[in-house]
């Protein structure tokens, strides 16, 4: 098993982390399944700091999205620890620290776009003037003013996982867990929603976690890359982004760009030779 | 491009009323001598005939279904007149005439449905008009058949004299629907549909409950009514009251079953989301899991509100006081008044047709975000 075990470097590396809003130590989840037990995620150390725009990349079953899930209390890690905003990821969940959007847009059909987007202010009691405030000012953020009457089943895919990412910002969490948001959306409308994830975070100032399996998407949006492999889920690689904050789109064309793509499809690969 | 354009039905129309000359007299000899309808064959053959031929040729749309439908309802109408008073002495032509005038009105409605427009109203009153034509031909060939063979009374009386009985007894349908329906169903119904989604939350929420109660119930519901229905009268009398205990107990269980599978209809994305916002088990309950589970709510309660009728007009017949639909099935039978059964049975589709319908409209506007209702 001592292949599991990080390099120094990355240990290191991390260490070094300012105001870090995600801690994991040691971290380990092994799933009871019926075929016997599956280990999901093994020995995961990693540290991520606020402001951060943090990828998670990997061959589908290398643990990314469990990953998130463990950081969002969705599952609970076997071994190890995780700390979210200095709290268990628990207490982290019940003071509502994050915005989690999912795979799919997951709106409610029976509410308008403003209801889905109000629907975390409701649980959470905000009043109904904020309530109109915040949802006027999410739904600006992310390009959807002038839809706040329409039902979700009346707009395209992109602009319901739009719908779904002010939802997750309406309640002003300081820190946005994204489950490969665009995976089920043509490569245009993806391209489009990814600079316009960059400008919302420039402005917001969040974290960002953002689950993936594109490498283009992964380096173009990323300060930091986790590559992660599987069987177990593991983090083999983590890479710190040198492009600048300002990211026009046809900086996927500079060498630069095309260096950091090398270096994960490199640090994929690696993760897969351990097969066998 | 031809001016004619000839429609099998009105073909067979017209070949009908050629055979219906060529089979000579419209009915057997009558003692009397007198054939009140031998003096309309004419018209009557002339009214087919006619509106058959003109149907054939190329005119407006609307002006063909007002030529089809006139000429088929007057002659169907001076058929049915004209056998009345001589039951049951009618031949091969007066079937083979209403079976015409039943063509003109199959092309009448295969036109109006073929009938494009882009007005709201009139495509509404298109599409009530149609069943309409269609069930008021069940009605005019089961008049024709029981008038023209003179089935007995007893086997089947004719949908007019239902109807003369409908009209002569409306007080006394009035009571009986005020007992059945007003009392004994609608109380029944609002306390074990109630009940059954009161039960279902439970348990949810206690999942103890779920594993005890769900295999009784799907055995309650497997008991035959018959066999409960005089053990609520010997427990709560002859009154509606023991009614309604049959009632509840029939619409318990559909509702409970389908609220606790209901409950379980909201995806697994979904109530992930709601554990993200650490939103309690009442807040995901009526944020999320409640409106998801509105389509299978509502399937019960429509499935209950004819299980809810038949419930109560069954156990009528194991007692009651001198009112009730139930009731005055089973006594009039005795009687050998047939008319006023079916003038109840008629009443009762009535009712039950009206309460599905309300309970699929209130399911409609509360449902219309479920691909089933907005249609994609």
């Amino acid at each position: 098993m001592s292949i599991m075990i990080p390099e120094p470097k990355q240990v290191a590396g991390m260490s070094e982390v300012k105001n870090p809003v995600i801690e994991a130590r040691k971290l380990g989840l092994t799933f009871q399944t019926n075929d016997g037990p599956v280990q999901a995620l093994a020995n995961v150390d990693l540290t991520i700091g606020k402001g951060e725009f943090v990828s998670f990349i990997g061959p589908s079953g290398c643990g990314k999205t469990t990953l998130l899930r463990v950081i969002a209390d969705l599952e609970k890690p076997t071994s190890g620890s995780m700390l979210v905003n200095g709290m268990t990821a628990e207490k982290a969940r019940e003071a509502r620290a994050y915005g989690y959007v999912f795979q799919a847009a997951a709106l409610f059909p029976w509410r308008t776009i403003s209801g889905n987007v109000a629907l975390p202010l409701e649980i959470m009691g905000v009043s109904k003037a904020e309530q109109a405030e915040r949802i006027k000012r999410t739904l600006d953020l992310v390009n959807l003013s002038g839809f706040e009457k329409k039902y979700p089943w009346q707009l395209s895919g992109g602009m319901q996982q739009r719908a779904s990412i002010a939802r997750a910002l309406a309640f002003d969490a300081d820190l946005l867990l994204m489950d490969e948001p665009f995976g089920a959306l043509d490569e245009i409308v993806r391209d489009h929603l990814n600079e316009q994830l960059l400008e919302l975070w420039a402005r917001t100032e969040k974290t960002i976690c953002f689950v993936t399996h594109s490498i283009p998407e992964a380096v173009y949006l990323s300060t930091r890359i986790v590559v992660m492999s599987p069987r177990p889920g593991r983090v083999t690689d983590v890479i710190e982004s040198t492009l600048p904050k300002e990211r026009p789109l046809d900086i996927r064309e500079t060498p630069e760009f095309l260096a950091i793509a090398a270096r994960v499809r490199d640090g994929l690969r690696a993760g897969h030779s351990y097969e066998d | 491009m031809s001016r004619l354009k000839p429609s099998w039905q009105a073909v067979l129309a017209i070949l009908f009323c050629l055979a219906a000359i060529a089979s000579g007299s419209i009915a057997a000899a009558d003692p009397a001598g007198v054939y009140p309808y031998e003096a309309t064959k004419g018209l009557i053959l002339a009214l087919i005939a006619g509106a058959a031929l003109v149907s054939m040729f190329r005119i407006p749309a609307m002006l063909e279904v007002l030529v089809l439908f006139i000429g088929a309802h007057v002659a169907a109408w001076l058929l049915i007149r004209g056998i009345a008073g001589v039951e049951g002495t009618a031949r091969a032509p007066f079937y083979l005439l209403i079976a015409a005038a039943w063509l003109l009105a199959w092309r009448c409605v295969a036109v109006l449905s073929s009938i494009r427009t882009g007005s709201k109203q009139v495509s509404t009153a298109l599409r009530l008009i149609v069943p309409t034509i269609f069930g008021a031909w069940i009605l005019i060939i089961w008049e024709a058949v029981t008038r023209g063979a003179g089935i007995p009374f007893i086997l089947l009386p004719p949908p007019s004299s239902i109807g003369v009985r409908i009209v002569n007894s409306l007080p006394i349908l009035a009571a009986d629907v005020n007992q059945t329906i007003f009392k004994a169903v609608l109380f029944g119904y609002l306390i074990g549909c109630g009940t059954g989604f009161l039960v279902a939350i439970l348990a949810d929420r206690v999942p103890f409950m779920r594993r005890g109660l769900l295999p009784i119930g799907n055995m309650v519901s497997a008991l035959p009514i018959i066999g409960i229905a005089p053990i609520m009268v010997m427990w709560f009398g002859f009154d509606w009251q023991s009614k309604a205990a049959v009632v509840i107990i029939m619409t318990f269980f559909p509702m409970l079953v389908n609220t606790v599978t209901g409950l379980a209809a909201s995806g697994h994305m979904e109530r992930d989301l709601m554990r993200t916002y650490a939103s309690d088990y009442w807040q995901t309950l009526f944020k999320l899991r409640l409106p998801a589970a509105a389509p299978f709510i509502f399937n019960a309660l429509k499935i209950n509100s004819t299980l809810a009728l038949i419930g109560a007009i069954v156990a009528e017949f194991f007692g009651t006081p001198v009112v009730g639909m139930g009731f005055r099935i089973s006594t009039e039978v005795g009687r050998m008044n047939i008319d006023m059964v079916w003038a109840e049975i008629a009443v009762a589709a009535l009712a039950g047709s009206i309460f599905y319908g309300v309970v699929a409209l209130i399911e409609r506007a509360a449902t219309f975000w479920h691909p089933s209702v907005r249609g994609g």
